[in-house]
């Protein structure tokens, strides 16, 4: 019998921490096998953020550094900068990438930095408690939104990829769900792509991946999908934003 | 012929997996749980599996290793 | 081969800087700094290295995180408000172990301040101006020449104790130019392999992981002892000082940096006078020079101990501290951008001292 599917060899044995149905362990996995796919062992460095997956230095098989809060994408270009043959990658959540470290992933998108980011959207903070993230959708309940988001006391939702993709910098753009087989399989690709670029040189590329926190929404696994599927893609439509 | 193998030690009962598959032929237990405590995914058919992956492709814990 | 040059304060850093090692730099614009910078914009493509203007001051400390741990000799530079930006950064670096150099040409506070010279950052730098129980290595010169000879062989010793080495310069050592040696470039293939860098080879087994989170509080103690053991044998090995005529003084005085200068020809000019007058210069800020200073505050000879900094009063309190009450410290500062002359301070020694 051979193996049509099994856990990448680009992650370790240890066993994610992430709460049962979140959908950082599909993320991971995605992000392995392009890593594999791309032939990237033995020459990469993966960056983790701060927030929920603060420990994926634990599991992706390859060197990693843990940044401070937000700063990714500058510890990133460091580390490319040092060595450009090395396939270096940063992996963020919505608070981390979106709030306290805007200005980090704004420059490394328009300085083109030969990097990959995958930008975790769950619209929530999730490893402090369920707080509002600039990603939390208007009227969503939070910790620090009890009575929901509302635009007169924390604005709008803001939209990553769509303000990235105004930049010139960039190579390439997309937003994913995992809400279902058919999106994981659509994510994959553009996963696969982003580091392919960087490979081929091409520049900064940026996946979003629309993802789920069973545990703050207070939801089922299953419903929390569902919620991916029915409200987050409103206000966040899948697709490529930018192409080069 | 495939084959599911479940890494149960991993799994945490979250059911995406069960969701997942178009047979129907897995399911969360209400009676056999893990070390870590979890209620574990369970084959009810294995001879309906039609080796699609589909259950694996959403497993966030890579529980699922299939083998045709 | 060495050469021979004039300098600005600020270039002649930057050229000991590669010349030690640097390979990589990143940093943004603040005044009273900005030549490191533009100096490094155009030397470290000559030479292989990579120079990037960051975004802010908190991105820079950050890229040379990620350089530093991926193995390259790194450095920022920047003045008192930047630093203070960078000091979450700097925080982290400690924690992960790495060797990188900063350069902080000090200038006026609090806030915005001002852009003249200024020491009242001391605290901030020797104190630990960021979050934990950290220590760097801190340089003071008082020369263009001494920041060369001390930069040339910093990368060595961050690199030794994993720790970042800072320069605590100000406006005046920036600016002022003078002559200087240069040293030759250091071979790389001199430099210590360093097993633990991120540089993108390790799999398996062999991954490193650059990471300063320890969740179970014993790990994270264990760490704290470590680090401290480093710390103790910074202190043991790196202290720096010079006595200038202090062997009969009875009035010494101490500063450091650039006011180290000015309080020097106030002791010629008290000696004139027939004032027995002594300097004593901390070259290292951290670790503090306590023996130097032990043997002044228990010497007989020494009456008097006067302060000397361009502040409202931070060095004067370790000065006071290794006094432990056995002789009388005065302080004399000033701030907000003045700079004392010789003669200010003979006049404050005459006047409150004498």
């Amino acid at each position: 019998m051979a193996t049509v599917f099994k856990k990448p060899s680009f992650l370790t044995d240890v066993p994610f921490h992430y709460c049962p149905g979140c959908t950082h362990g599909i993320a991971h996995r995605l992000v392995a096998e392009a890593l594999e796919e791309i032939g990237a062992k033995g020459h990469c460095v993966g960056v983790a953020p701060v927030g929920c997956a603060v420990f994926a230095y634990n599991y992706f098989n390859c060197d990693m550094q843990e940044a401070a809060h937000g700063r990714a994408p500058a510890v990133a270009t460091g580390i490319k900068l040092v060595d450009p043959d090395n396939i270096v990658f940063s992996y963020q959540g919505d608070g981390d990438l979106a709030s306290i470290g805007m200005a980090e992933i704004v420059h490394a998108a328009t300085r083109g930095v030969n990097i990959t980011v995958i930008f975790i959207n769950n619209a929530i903070y999730g490893m402090t408690g369920g707080q509002m993230a600039p990603t939390t959708l208007l009227g969503q309940k939070a910790t620090t939104c009890p009575d929901g988001r509302s635009v007169e006391i924390n604005g709008y939702p803001i939209r990553m990829c769509e303000m990235l993709a105004t930049l010139d910098g960039p190579s390439y753009i997309a937003r994913c769900s995992l809400a279902d087989v058919k999106n994981v399989k659509q994510a994959k690709k553009a996963v696969l792509k982003a580091f392919r670029n960087q490979k081929e040189g091409k520049g900064f590329s940026f996946v979003e991946l629309l993802s789920t926190c069973p545990t703050n929404w207070h939801l089922s696994p299953v419903q929390a999908l569902e919620y991916v599927k029915n409200q987050m893609t409103e206000q966040y439509p899948l697709g490529v934003f930018r192409e080069v | 012929m495939s084959e599911l193998i479940l890494k149960k030690e991993l799994c945490k009962g979250c059911g995406l997996c069960v969701q997942a598959c178009p047979k129907k032929i897995l399911t969360v237990s209400d009676t056999e749980t893990n070390a870590k405590g979890y209620y574990t995914v369970e084959i009810t058919r294995a001879e309906d599996c039609i080796a699609c992956a589909f259950c694996a492709t959403m497993c966030p814990d890579c529980v699922i290793t299939l083998e045709e | 081969m060495a050469e021979r040059k004039l300098m600005k304060g600020n270039e002649a850093i930057a050229e000991a800087a590669i010349r030690g090692g640097c390979r990589f730099y990143a940093g943004y614009p603040i005044t009273p700094q900005n030549e490191i910078p533009e100096y490094m914009s155009w030397r470290l493509p000559q030479v292989g290295g990579r120079f990037i203007q960051a975004e802010s001051e908190i991105s820079a400390i950050n890229m040379v995180y990620g350089a530093a741990g991926a193995g390259a000799r790194a450095m920022t530079s920047s003045s008192s408000p930047g630093i203070s930006l960078k000091q979450e950064g700097i925080s982290y670096i400690c924690g992960a172990e790495l060797p990188c150099v900063i350069i902080n040409m000090v200038r006026s506070g609090p806030g915005l301040g001002g852009i003249q010279p200024a020491q009242s950052d001391y605290f901030q730098t020797v104190k630990g101006g960021g979050h934990g129980d950290y220590r760097m290595l801190v340089y003071s010169p008082c020369s263009v020449q001494e920041c060369v000879d001390l930069l040339y062989d910093a990368y060595d010793k961050a690199e030794e104790y994993r720790l970042p080495v800072m320069i605590l310069g100000d406006g005046m050592l920036g600016q002022i130019m003078e002559a200087v040696t240069l040293p030759e470039m250091k071979d790389a293939a001199s430099f210590a392999k360093k097993p633990w860098a991120a540089d993108g080879t390790g799999v398996g087994e062999g991954r490193r992981i650059i990471n300063s989170l320890y969740i179970v509080p014993d790990e994270l103690e264990a760490m704290n002892r470590k680090l401290q053991k480093v710390y103790d044998r910074m202190c043991e090995n790196e202290v720096m000082c010079e006595n200038y005529r202090t062997d009969d003084a009875e009035i010494v005085i101490t500063a450091y940096g650039t006011v180290a200068r000015i309080a020097k020809s106030a002791v010629d000019v008290l000696r004139e006078q027939g004032i027995k007058a002594g300097l004593l210069r901390p070259i290292t800020l951290y670790p503090f020079p306590k023996e130097y200073f032990e043997s002044v505050m228990s010497s007989p000879t020494v009456k008097d101990i006067v302060a000397v900094e361009l502040s409202m009063g931070q060095y004067v309190e370790d000065v006071r501290l290794a006094a432990a009450g056995r002789k009388k410290v005065s302080f004399y500062g000033r701030s907000g951008g003045n700079v004392m002359s010789p003669e200010d301070i003979v006049e404050y020694v005459l006047k409150e001292v004498k």
